[in-house]
């Protein structure tokens, strides 16, 4: 009685991890020739799909999505470029179907904003420990090898102090 | 004074903060049209089965004029469709449409049913044509200039608000300007 129930369980976490293939393309899109359906891929994963916006044309199973498939599918088959196709869709949908912007003067600031950011944080961090060096020097001085040593009256002092601390400290 | 440069992640912070929110204010869906100031692409609509004309870029040369993109199966349409009926009838703007993929029958049925203010439709049924337009979603609306080209596009269905604020007055600047 065990064993198949065992069984089941185990088939049923097989199948639950078992890894779906997540593409949306169906069977009658893919091209014959496996060079290009790799090239069709490739750019379909570059597309954004319009109505559903954060998922690319490749992965989506909007109407939408699987037209603009078949339309890449076309264009590579009547001999464009990977960039001629890019550019049959951004006529129509402008930048922003594209998944990776493209690098021009309105993208300037994203594609160079974090470097911009990261070399001011450098410049104020460099200015700050630089700056802190310069007043340190005296306070880690204070303790170090560049004042006198205690004369004879300062320590029988600061023993007769540390002495009290202890005392008064057994008497509590 | 250099203890100000402190004060400095906390105003980046804050300006990102301000620009994030105002963000929210806007629509994702509201992709700006790669073809305002284009000329309508070039293509060629049949007519629903039983009609005369259908639609093409030849046709949105010469008055301006609103084209819609319409579906029987889409709910905002029949939405809108009181706003562009007012806008045809009453408001003397020539409306033509795209049927963006739909059964011709179906086309025609809702055509019955909620009237027809359409002075021409095309019938695009593999939304071939629709692709050239940029049309991502039906409803969509473009407005042609008498040379035929694209000034203004709304994606969703039209409301009045839309029509008096953005529609009307582009048309009437639109037909003075040639």
């Amino acid at each position: 009685m065990k064993v198949p129930i065992l069984k089941g369980v185990l088939l049923a976490l097989a199948l639950a991890l078992t890894p779906v293939a997540a593409h949306a393309v169906q069977p009658d899109e893919v091209l014959p020739d496996p060079a290009m359906e790799t090239r069709a891929r490739e750019i379909s994963k570059d597309l954004r799909c319009l109505v559903c916006q954060n998922q690319s044309i490749d992965d989506s199973n909007a109407p939408l999505a699987r037209d603009l498939r078949v339309l890449v599918r076309e264009r590579l088959k009547a001999g464009d470029s990977n960039e001629q196709v890019l550019g049959f869709v951004t006529d129509r949908y402008g930048d922003y179907v594209l998944l990776r912007p493209p690098f021009k003067a309105t993208t300037l600031f994203l594609w160079i904003g974090p470097f911009i950011i990261l070399a001011i944080g450098a410049v104020v961090t460099a200015l700050y420990l630089r700056g802190r060096k310069g007043t340190d020097g005296i306070a880690v001085g204070a303790g170090g090898a560049d004042t006198a040593p205690l004369t004879e009256d300062e320590r029988r002092r600061l023993d007769a102090l540390l002495n009290q601390n202890k005392l008064g400290k057994e008497d509590a | 004074m250099r203890r100000l440069i402190f004060l400095l992640p906390l105003l980046l912070f804050v300006g990102v903060g301000v620009a994030f929110f105002l963000g929210f204010e806007r629509d994702p869906r509201n992709i700006p049209s790669a073809l305002i100031d284009k000329p309508v692409p070039a293509f060629d609509l049949p007519p629903l089965p039983g009609r005369k004309e259908g639609l093409s870029n030849a046709t949105l040369k010469g008055d301006v004029t609103l084209v819609n993109v319409f579906a029987s199966w889409c709910i905002p349409c029949k939405v809108e469709h009181p706003v562009i009926t007012r806008l045809a009838r009453e408001q003397g703007v020539t409306v033509r449409a795209i049927n963006h993929k739909d059964k011709a029958e179906d086309a025609l049925a809702w055509l019955q049913r909620n009237g027809d203010p359409y002075a021409s439709i095309g019938a695009d049924l593999d939304g071939r044509a629709s692709i050239d337009w940029g049309v991502y979603g039906v409803p969509e609306t473009f407005l042609v200039d008498r040379q035929g080209r694209i000034r203004f596009k709304h994606v969703g269905p039209l409301t009045p608000q839309v029509v008096e604020e953005q529609i009307l007055p582009l048309v009437k600047q639109l037909r003075a300007a040639s």
